[in-house]
């Protein structure tokens, strides 16, 4: 609209009409319009998703040289990682570890493909379902604007930001001087694989009403895939073909390149985005492929009976999605530490090197599986306590809150399910885990022993959700920031030692101060440091929620 | 305790945007007080201070005898709310809401529920996602109304409603209030206004521009008036109070503030009326003239306000 517009009134446009009569339009109309609109909203978004994924491949890379500066210090390592079925478990399948590459590739390991599956899942939910969810798309879908466009719009956004990120990655190991056809493959395969969990999320999003739920089931099957390739990659390999992880690291970058594995990767994503538009074709816009049914007319006294019941009645779907996804995680875990154990049987001398760090090979892999597990639990604690922000920034706290429920009582309610919701978790992975390598091994006594070494990260994850809190009482608008502690515990988790960082900062993670059990015994000071330190954060926040202006 | 609702020079910024400043708003107990004012004004806002949701700057505010931010708990067992924006959990039913917000504020009448349900033809057990606009905000409606609350805060309660369920609404707050209940009301919906409301404030840009009875209200307005007489009529325009004299022979046609009209008419019978006929002011122009000068300042302007959007954005939330 021009600036020296008077006045609104004025024919319609009939110049536009008649250049839009000719053109009948499809289901993509528009999707260009939406491709600019999405970049736009998320400018700072993939930017920073970008920079971080680049900047934990380069940091990786980078120090793969500093720890082994001779090609005896690769062999060696080489030898140990390669009977190393825990190490195996976590990071990926053993390729050529006694060459840079190979290194610097096994111990970015999963975790980076997951990163990219997180980047593609979290890009497109926010932009197809979410927005459905909150009648954004109605009013899109309004005007001129193809069926398919919003979903064709996000993949086109994440196929150009994986572009852009392969490109950054092949960049970053190059500067390494690693060889050019490992690295541009390895880019090309984390790429793939984020852009096929990406084309993953545009079906599941179909598939529920509830963006939560969407990436709920995108995550449950990354979780799969991620298991899969563990207890095949340790095995015989076989199951590690059914796992899309397992396609990506089949294609061995650095180690006899195979490129054709990658045509695993791009086919499972064609197969998606078909079934994707498939589904929007049959679907309602706002509709799962599941009709709502009608709920109780009257609430029951669980919900109204006491000020928990709300809390829990939202949250109860997904605590039992993490409690069970987290239990046959250690289930798979469990499984995986009979083979450990075997694995050491053949390689007695291994096992001495090993012991004298305190404790056996298996209680070793237990310890670092427990450790990964708790970081996982670490994303509900977060989630869980972020409720209280979804619930106030989307208007249904306001009217709770000018009832009788006071401000305290409203967030120790969804508290509670936060911390105990964090305590079920650990407690089922530590069961998960306890039982298979418990009758694996016709031992029993080993339920006891897990269970009680899972339990004891509970009080990390309970100052995860103190310092979520104190960003919700203190900073309502930056407890996203919430996400960047838990990215930062991870990093600081799985690559301090290779990373080299500063004992300080290790320090400042709450997991580290976990007694690291099984491998060693329990301590009590760190334990009760760790939950005073949450209990202390909890009161700051919610005393800063109490000062603050409520409801925007 | 007379007053139910006493606020003074109330003062609450959102960064630069300064959405009230210096409300002054009184509600006697036991009276339907109307809270007029356009888009962006201050009304939310106001109310959600009055809940103790957002803190004051500078000002006094009183509710029911008690501190807005500091008894919030104490005195929210005593009101209803009903907002203007009714957001459901999208995995609730409408009855369970309807429980879920009458337990937390201290329990609610059953007989009365499945009445008020009856009446505005309320569906309690659909989920919350597919509830229309309207039905969303009967499930607000009916929870606050089954309330023993003695006060009822009702942010634009009927936005969405159709014209019959604005009818019920009506007479169901009509009845409430014979039990002697306080209700404040803000409302674009100038019909219900009129029928509901003993007194109104009218509110601008976060300060209160008028406060009294409609009648009062009324006095400050303008009455029009067309006329036709015997003799040409000279020099109305000369005539106190007189406003957009246009004559035309013998018709004449102007308006006339209405504490004016007793003059006006005394000066017309001296050209022999033949025929007149007054209108008197109704709400809307009431409304119109004192959101006017808002009004004349978005015509005169080539882009649409950016004041007026911001201070809207920053009450809206």
């Amino acid at each position: 609209m021009s600036a020296s517009e008077a006045t609104l009134a004025g024919p319609p446009a009939a110049g536009v009409a008649a250049a839009l009569a000719p053109a009948r339009g499809t289901t993509l109309t528009g999707t260009w319009a939406l491709v600019r609109f999405i970049l736009r909203r998320d400018r700072v978004r993939l930017v920073v998703w970008i920079i971080g994924i680049t900047l934990l491949v380069l940091s990786t890379a980078a120090s793969v040289e500093g720890l082994y500066p001779t090609q005896a210090d690769l062999d060696k390592a080489a030898q140990t990682a390669n009977d190393n079925a825990a190490l195996i478990a976590l990071n990926a399948p053993s390729y050529a570890l006694d060459t840079l590459g190979g290194q610097a590739v096994f111990n970015v390991g999963s975790f980076g493909y997951v990163v990219m599956a997180l980047m593609g899942m979290f890009l497109v939910g926010r932009h197809t379902r979410a927005d459905e969810e909150a009648g954004r798309t109605e009013l899109l879908r309004a005007t001129v604007l193809g069926r398919n466009a919003p979903v064709a719009a996000v993949l086109v956004v994440s196929a150009g930001a994986f572009a852009v990120l392969g490109g950054l990655i092949t960049l970053s190991m190059l500067s390494q001087d690693l060889p050019t056809a490992g690295s541009v493959l390895y880019s090309v395969a984390m790429a793939a694989f984020g852009l096929l969990f990406a084309s993953v999320t545009a079906v599941t999003v179909q598939l529920t009403e509830h963006n939560r739920a969407a990436l709920g089931f995108a995550g449950a099957l990354l979780g799969a895939s991620y298991v899969l390739r563990a207890v095949g990659d340790v095995g015989d390999g076989t199951l590690s073909w059914a796992s899309p992880m397992g396609w990506a690291q089949a294609a061995r970058p650095y180690a006899g390149e195979r490129w054709w594995t990658l045509l695993l990767l791009a086919g499972a994503a064609i197969v998606c985005v078909a079934v994707a538009f498939v589904l929007l074709s049959v679907r309602d816009l706002g509709g799962g492929l599941v009709p709502p049914r009608p709920g109780p007319p009257v609430a029951s006294t669980a919900l109204v009976g006491s000020r928990f019941g709300l809390p829990f009645r939202l949250q109860r779907a997904s605590v039992a999605a993490w409690t069970i996804g987290l239990g046959l995680t250690g289930v798979s875990y469990g499984s995986v530490g009979q083979d450990v154990r075997d694995l050491i049987g053949n390689n007695s001398a291994f096992e001495d090197v090993i012991a004298q760090g305190g404790g056996s090979l298996t209680d070793a892999f237990f310890t670092t599986s427990l450790l990964m597990l708790a970081l996982i639990a670490g994303g509900f604690a977060i989630s869980s306590t972020l409720r209280l922000r979804s619930e106030e920034a989307g208007g249904r706290a306001e009217p709770l809150l000018a009832t009788g429920l006071g401000r305290s009582p409203w967030v120790t309610s969804y508290l509670a399910v936060a911390l105990g919701g964090s305590a079920a978790l650990m407690t089922a992975a530590g069961l998960g885990m306890g039982l298979t390598y418990g009758v694996a091994v016709s031992d029993l006594g080993q339920v006891g022993r897990l269970v009680g070494a899972a339990v004891a990260f509970v009080p990390a994850l309970w100052v995860l959700v103190g310092i979520t809190l104190v960003l919700f009482g203190f900073a309502p608008r930056a407890t996203a920031a919430a996400w960047g502690v838990l990215v930062a515990c991870f990093v600081i988790g799985l690559f301090a030692e290779l990373l080299d960082l500063p004992g300080w900062l290790v320090d400042l993670s709450p997991f580290q101060h976990v007694p690291a059990m099984p491998s060693q015994g329990f301590a009590l000071t760190p334990v009760v440091a760790l939950t005073a330190t949450a209990a202390v954060l909890m009161v700051a926040g919610v005393a800063g929620f109490r000062r603050r202006d409520a409801g925007y | 305790m007379t007053n139910a609702i006493e606020v003074s020079g109330l003062v609450k910024t959102f960064g630069q945007t300064r959405a009230l400043d210096g409300l002054d708003l009184t509600v006697a107990t036991g009276e339907v007080h109307g809270f007029l004012g356009p888009n962006g004004s201050g009304k939310s806002t106001t109310i959600r201070v009055l809940l103790g949701l957002l803190r004051a700057d500078s000002g006094r505010a009183v509710l029911l005898g008690g501190d807005p931010w500091g008894d919030a708990v104490a005195l929210h067992r005593r009101l209803a709310y009903v907002p203007g924006d009714v957001t459901l959990w999208p995995n609730l039913s409408g009855g369970e809401v309807i429980d879920l917000l009458g337990h937390l504020r201290g329990g609610l009448d059953r007989h009365r529920r499945d009445q008020l349900l009856e009446r505005f033809e309320l569906d309690p057990t659909k989920k919350g996602r597919t509830y229309s606009k309207g039905n969303r905000q009967k499930v607000a409606l009916v929870a606050a109304l089954a309330s023993d609350a003695e006060l009822l805060i009702l942010d634009e309660p009927t936005s969405g409603l159709d014209p019959l369920m604005e009818a019920v609404f009506q007479d169901t707050i009509k009845e409430l209030t014979q039990g002697g209940r306080t209700v404040l009301l803000s409302s674009h919906i100038l019909a219900e206004v009129e029928a509901l409301c003993d007194r109104v404030s009218i509110i601008r840009l976060g300060r209160t521009v008028e406060s009294g009875t409609l009648t009062e209200l009324r006095h400050l307005t303008r009455t029009s008036i067309a006329v036709e007489t015997e003799r040409p009529i000279d020099r109305l325009e000369r005539l106190a109070g007189v406003h957009d004299p246009q004559v035309d022979g013998l018709r004449a046609r102007f308006d006339v503030d209405t504490a004016q009209l007793e003059s006006a008419l005394e000066f017309l019978t001296a050209f022999g009326v033949r025929s007149l006929t007054s209108q008197p002011p109704t709400l809307e122009e009431l409304f119109l003239r004192h959101y006017g000068d808002e009004l004349a300042e978005l015509e005169g302007r080539t882009t649409v306000s950016r004041d007026g959007s911001s201070a809207d954005a920053g009450a809206a939330r």
